[in-house]
Parts: C-alpha cells; structure tokens; sequence
C-alpha cells in the first residue's frame, strides 16, 4: 500500500548527535554486519578486494567541514541513514506497494518480493537513504532494525537498533519522537533537534543535534594577566657567552 | 541523473509511437487496409519496443505486472494502465480499419486520449520529484507532450500540423533548458540545508564516507558530459527542429518527408540524453557534487 497513514500510533526514529559523533564508521559496520545476515536479502558487495570495490549500506557517514565566520574550521562527522519520513516521498511514488509505511511505528519498510527494482523510490528521496542491491535487484534500506527492536529472543538492552547499540560515543538514540515525554523527543526539545532539508517537505522523523558551540579563548583572559607575563630569561653561564659570541659574529 | 540507455530509448520511441497513435485515432478520415497497416505497425513498433526496452533497466523485470497495483498514487503505475488502455483500445480501432475498412471513431478519440495521457503520465514519473528541481516543471509535461505530438504529426505525413508543433516542442524546449539552469539554486535546497550546518558557517564536504563510488553515486551524481551541454544543446535542436523544418518546407516531400523523420528523432534522442545527463539530484549535495 503506497498511501501514506494520516498518523501512525508511534514515530519510532533515531537522534543522532552531531556533536558527539566521533566518525568511527562503527555504526555503519554493524548495520551492515546486522542486516546482510537478518531483514530481507544479503547487502552485497561488488568486486571487495578488487580495485573499484562498492556495495550496498543502509547508513554511511559523511565528514564536513564547517568555517564559521571568526576562529577556526570544525569538523563534523555526520552519519546518515532513512529518516522514516511522515510524508515519505519514496512510499508513494512505488508502483508495486512494494514500499509501505508502517501505521503502528511509522517505520518505512520494503516488501522485497513486491519490488520491481525500479529504483524510483530511490529518485524519490532527498536523502540517498535507498540503495538497489546490484545482486539482489531489489531495493535496500533502513529498517530501524525492525527484528531487533521487537524481538523477545534478544536481552532487552539489545532491543534497539543495531546502530545505536553500537554506538562508541552514545551518539544515536533511539525511540519514540511522536511521544513528547520520551527520553528522544525531550533530547531533541533540550538541545534543538533539527530536520535536514526541511523544504524538501518530507517531514523527516529523525532528528539531527547540532553540534554545541565551541569553547573560545576570550581576549582580554584576566585582568592580572599583564602582571603575570612571563620574565625574559637571559641566558646565564656558558650558553650567555654561547648567546653573546655568537652576536658578535 | 544517470542517462540509462534504455530509459532514454523508452521515452523517446513510445513517445512518438504514441503520438502516431493520437494522429491515427483522431483522424477523421483514418487510413484503411494495408495502408493503416502500415501506419499501426510502425506505432505499435515504437510504442511497443519502447515499453518493452524500459523494464531492461528493472532489477526484477519478472514481476513488472505488479506495477498495475498503485495508480492510486504512482505516476509509474498510472503510466502502465494508460499505456495498456491505450495500446488495447487503438489496436481494436486498428483491427476494424484494417481487416473491416470500418472506421469506429468513438474508440479512435478515446485511445488518443489514452495515448496523449500515457505520454503525460510519463512525463509526471520525472516532474514529480522535488529531488531533480531541473525536472520538477509544469514545463517538462508540456514539452514530453509537445515533443509527441511533432513527432507522431511528422510519422503520419502531416506537414503542416507538424511545422506548427515543431515550433512549439522547440520553443518549449529552449525554455525548459533556459529555466532549468536556475531552478536548482531556486529550490532553496544547498549543503546547508542538507546538513542543517549551516547555522555555524561555510560548509564544505571534507570525506566522503567512503574510497569508492556506489548505487547513489552512479545513479544520480552523473556529471560525465556535462561540459559539452551547450553545445549537445545546439546539436539537438538543429536536429529536432531546424533540419525538419527546411525539408519539410522543400518541394520534395517524400523521400525528404523520411529524413526529417529522421533527423527529428536523432534530435529527440540527443534531448533526451541531456534531460538526464544534465538533471542534478540534490543527494550529490551530501557528496559535495552535483
């Protein structure tokens, strides 16, 4: 079914902080460690130990930089995966209802034995969320873990995406963003969570913090600074004649 | 967006294919016998092998009959119903004028009206996307439609319709190109809003998230080409539009008749490269390309 729900009961999403993220690259090793063996067909590679190595991921981490006006430039790691849109482009274009949105958790999901692979979904999305499996010929993508988070087998502290339990510097959360009293949606309240390309009007579930503002040396450091200036040291014994010596040479 | 040979191929032949089609159902004194043979095989050749040559690009071409199910909301599978709809209806109005010298035209004009909402339907599988602001134009429906029209007025002999439209599919088709330059930078999507850093600074792509190309790369950061656009540009409309136009308007329609055919479609193809080659997806945003 390509009609989107008018409201789905929860909005089920990650929060991944941009000023913790440390740009391990762990989160995309595990996804794909995850959900090559789980969810749907294998992620493929093509030609790995070969000199034009690629394959498929469901999330990928990008680096920028970012020059602010004064001081100097800031690196941000950005990792980027689907961001479960409400009104996800890539849900209603499919011709085959191969792609659906989910009502209970707004999770966005491919049917992959419904898909064509005809890689519209994948034109749809602003984000580069999609990815067609060259092996497999069906489309690929995040499924917020969908066998995980659910999955009873598991001890409860594995119930999040694979992702997020991964996660070094406690980067990514997890959980309930159409619940203004979960732990995510407060996160996001505190440190102004943000959606990427807003104009793009997909209304993305997930939510990005941006990094806090760096520390900076005030210019004026103490008032008692200038009194505290370091005294110039003159050279003393041999190296003072090494010092005057060689002047006069 | 990268120029799929076989998209490129579909768009353009089932596109003219159809367009035939329209000057055929609404003719008031269609062709019969071996004549309108002639005509319907030549249309369901391009109609038909365009449609075909398209599922060549579907990772799972076996299970293309699924894309019936979602016209509810899918330009995609509207396009498979009107272009069923319409090949159905026409080849039933072929069959009558060909083996029956009857002429129904009721089924004529409502499998024109197939045929023209196939070729817009089509259109609306690129206008649709917000993420090709190049694409994303009333404009694009109006010059698939123009380009149809010309091109199935010049494949049924039609010299003055054809002229007229030619015009019209070139004008409309210097103006897509004029507009399209500017319209990703109106779309108001950049690396900043992409990365929402753009609060801090200047944002630059400093490392991509990997060594290698990938699905994302090779699919819609197409920029091999580009360079020469201008001049792909001016080789294009020659072909479409002025080359046609002078042998059309020369006292010898015939065989001069095929080679404008010809040089129309070998203008359409060049087009139709560019309308791909030249669409920049806003995902190269994230890679620091277009």
């Amino acid at each position: 079914m390509t009609q989107l729900p008018e409201k789905t009961e929860r909005k089920m999403g990650l929060v991944i902080d941009l000023d913790t993220c440390v740009g391990c690259h762990a989160c995309v090793v595990s996804c794909k460690g995850w959900n090559t063996e789980n969810y749907g067909a294998p992620l493929s590679d093509q030609k790995p130990y070969g000199a034009d190595p690629s394959g498929t991921f469901l999330n990928r981490v990008h680096s920028y930089e970012v020059q602010p006006e004064s001081g100097p430039a800031q690196l941000i790691h950005f990792p980027k995966s689907c961001l479960h849109c409400e009104d996800a482009p890539c849900v209603t274009v499919c011709p085959t209802g191969a792609s659906y949105k989910r009502t209970e958790d707004g999770i966005v999901l491919v049917n992959e034995k419904d898909c064509i692979g005809c890689g519209l979904c994948a034109w749809a999305c602003p984000y580069g969320a999609r990815e067609l499996d060259k092996a497999e010929g069906v489309m690929k993508k995040c499924t917020l873990c969908v066998d995980r988070i659910y999955n009873e087998n598991l001890p409860e502290v594995d119930r999040v995406p694979a992702c997020v339990r991964t996660c070094p510097s406690n980067a990514r959360h997890f959980g309930d963003l159409g619940d203004p009293d979960s732990a995510v949606s407060q996160l996001v309240a505190e440190r102004s969570g943000m959606d990427l390309m807003p104009e793009q009007g997909t209304k993305p579930v997930n939510k990005y913090l941006p990094p806090r503002p760096k520390d900076r040396l005030n210019e004026e450091i103490d008032i008692l600074a200038p009194l505290l200036a370091p005294v110039v040291e003159e050279p003393k014994g041999f190296l003072g004649w090494l010092d005057k010596t060689l002047e006069k040479l | 967006m990268h120029p799929a040979p076989s998209i490129i191929a579909f768009s353009t032949f089932s596109g003219l294919g159809l367009g035939l089609l329209f000057w055929l159902g609404i003719d008031p004194t269609a062709p019969t016998g071996w004549v309108a043979f002639a005509f319907f095989a030549i249309a369901y050749a391009l109609a038909v092998g365009g449609l075909i040559s398209s599922t060549f690009h579907l990772g799972r071409p076996e299970r293309a009959i699924k894309a019936f199910t979602q016209w509810q909301t899918s330009w995609l599978s509207r396009e498979a119903w009107c272009a069923v709809a319409a090949l159905v209806t026409m080849g039933i109005y072929a069959f009558l004028l060909v083996f029956f010298d009857t002429q129904v035209s009721i089924l004529g004009w409502i499998g024109a009206a197939f045929a023209l909402a196939t070729v817009y339907t089509t259109s609306m599988i690129y206008a649709q996307l917000k993420t090709v602001p190049r694409w994303n134009t009333a404009l694009t429906s109006a010059l698939f439609i123009a380009l149809s029209l010309a091109g199935g007025a010049l494949l049924s002999g039609r010299v003055t319709y054809g002229l007229i439209l030619l015009l019209v599919a070139g004008g409309l088709q210097a103006i897509w190109w004029k507009t399209g330059d500017t319209r990703f930078k109106q779309s108001g999507t950049d690396l900043k809003t992409a990365t929402g850093l753009g609060r801090i600074g200047e944002v630059r792509a400093f490392e991509p998230p990997h060594t290698g190309t990938n699905y994302l790369l090779n699919e819609m950061v197409y920029t091999v080409g580009r360079k020469h656009a201008q001049k792909l540009r001016m080789i294009s409309l020659v072909l479409m539009l002025v080359l046609p136009v002078i042998l059309l308007l020369l006292p010898f329609p015939h065989i001069f008749g095929l080679l404008a055919v010809l040089s129309h479609i070998a203008g359409v193809l060049v087009s139709r490269w560019l309308f791909f080659a030249e669409a920049e997806h806003v995902v190269g945003l994230y890679y620091g390309m277009r």
